[in-house]
């Protein structure tokens, strides 16, 4: 079967962030980060691999990332690293049922109590807290 | 290998590399950020042994964490068993390939092999 | 006979546009939209609007709906770009002058807002939504399992389930992923195995533990948001996940 005969949203549908509210960005945002880092982490390993090269090889890849746009990189880095790792607990608590509240007999509205408050500030949390940490390695890395 | 057992690994090098990762920024910060980061100061890390051997700890946890993340997206992306079964495969051998290039790095400056 | 006057005709009442998704696989490639201008009260759902537009102006569109109280389950389709019941949906709440119907995402189309919802039953069977012990209360000589309130308190949420669909709808994983198990058999899983008197827990674990098992949820809750009958489908995911990362026993 097709995805047109299935009638999957597709990847539009997963990545739409507007229609359930923040935990659908923060799905959204867990996923980007993840992938940004992964790109990262495999750059920083090629990156660092430079440095075999001795110290000229080691100065010349240097100097590429010393730029404001290296900077500027770096510190988009930072912002996915700190809110990967604060979400990503957030989420890991949340699946081994830590904070999802209690089952208990619905009363209209329904309001769901798995999508309570503690969870939206962890992930409130983790976008200030991305913020902060990018802002600071704006400031260590313009800074010097 | 059952998904709930990748699972549980992939939470646990998540956890582990975040206490490490911890680590291994607090360094470039307390060193001051430039300087940590010239030829000396970097060569004198990979030769102390054991921040080199939490640079290999955190190359395999976040090689597995990212791939396996990078292998769960993919599955969900599309399905069918040759695709699914490439995707593992390939994630892993990925994995492995990473892990030998950063690890080669780590033990070639450690070992003064350059 | 008396012909019903149609919403459309009574000018004293506020009027929409109904814009209403047509499509039938067979003959189409892309889904159309037909709009229509309706009155509606206050109380008026979506539902009443489409029976009225099917009654006085196109009575091929094709809609599956029964009970009309969010009972059945049968009525689940995107209204206003979300999976809502139309029976439970008054246009009033709605706050637009245009109320759009479209199928459900996630399920093949059967023609217009009607979906299959083949998947949705095969996989709630998947997960055994039933008992699983060796002695019955039916034969004479075992008692009536009973069970007490705080016991009951841990699934009667989920057994509230109408298996309408809206959460599978809704969830992003099932946006891309023809094979995973989906929110509401997930939720049903839990539903059982929090059950007292079941002895199947081992079985469904073992069950929704594949790579398009219960480790596809992501926690996005939007199951939980769309659900009209209040059950929650991410706690109960959650719950039933926390059994398998030993956070419960």
């Amino acid at each position: 079967m097709t995805n047109q005969d299935e009638h999957k949203e597709g990847i539009g549908g997963m990545i739409n962030p507007r229609r359930y509210g923040i935990e659908r960005v923060a799905y959204l945002l867990m996923r980007l980060s993840g992938l940004g880092l992964l790109a990262y982490f495999i750059g920083h390993i090629y990156e660092t691999s430079s440095i075999l090269k001795g110290q000229v090889g080691w100065n010349e890849f240097l100097a590429i990332t010393q730029t404001n746009e290296g900077h500027a990189i770096l510190a988009i880095v930072i912002a996915m690293c700190v809110f990967h790792t604060v979400n990503g607990i957030r989420v890991m608590l949340g699946h081994g049922g830590v904070g999802v509240g209690k089952p208990a007999r619905p009363d209209y509205p329904y309001i769901p109590a798995s999508q309570n408050i503690r969870h939206k500030m962890g992930i409130y949390s983790a976008i200030i807290l991305a913020a902060i940490a990018m802002m600071y390695g704006l400031a260590v890395m313009f800074g010097e | 290998m059952r998904e709930s057992i990748i699972m549980k690994i992939h939470y646990g090098t998540a956890l582990a590399a975040v206490a490490l990762v911890a680590v291994h920024i607090l360094m470039r910060l307390t060193q001051g950020f430039a300087e940590s980061l010239e030829y000396e100061s970097v060569i004198a890390n990979y030769k102390f042994i054991p921040y080199a051997g939490m640079l290999e700890i955190i190359l395999i946890l976040l090689s597995i964490h990212g791939f396996n993340g990078l292998r769960v997206i993919l599955l969900e992306l599309k399905q069918g068993r040759k695709y699914e079964k490439a995707v593992s495969y390939g994630c892993v051998v990925a994995m492995i390939a990473l892990i030998a290039y950063g690890s080669r790095t780590i033990i070639m400056v450690n070992t003064g092999m350059m | 006979m008396a012909q019903a006057p149609s919403l459309a005709e009574k000018n004293t009442m506020k009027k929409i546009t109904l814009r209403i998704a047509r499509f039938n696989p067979t003959n189409d490639d892309a889904k159309k939209f037909m709009e229509f201008n309706v009155s509606y009260e206050k109380w008026t759902t979506v539902l009443e609007a489409i029976l009225d537009v099917k009654q006085h102006f196109d009575h091929s569109i094709a809609v599956r709906y029964s009970c009309r109280q969010a009972t059945c389950g049968s009525c689940g389709m995107i209204i206003n770009g979300k999976p809502r019941l139309a029976c439970f949906t008054k246009i009033s709440e709605l706050n637009s002058n245009v109320v759009t119907v479209e199928p459900m995402n996630n399920f093949p189309i059967i023609r217009d807002l009607a979906v299959k919802f083949e998947r949705l039953f095969d996989t709630h069977h998947k997960v055994k939504p039933y008992l699983i012990r060796e002695d019955t209360e039916i034969s004479s000589s075992t008692k009536e399992f009973l069970q007490t309130p705080e016991e009951l308190e841990q699934y009667i949420q989920f057994s509230n389930c109408i298996k309408c669909g809206l959460c599978n709808s809704a969830c992003p994983t099932m946006a891309t992923d023809s094979s995973f198990v989906g929110p509401q058999a997930l939720a049903q899983a839990y539903r059982y195995v929090a059950d007292s008197r079941d002895k199947g827990k081992d079985e469904r674990l073992k069950i929704i533990d594949d790579s398009h098992g219960i480790w596809r949820c992501h926690f996005a809750g939007s199951c939980s948001q769309v659900c009209p009958k209040g059950v929650d489908p991410a706690m109960g995911i959650q719950l039933l996940r926390g059994y398998m990362l030993g956070f419960r026993s």
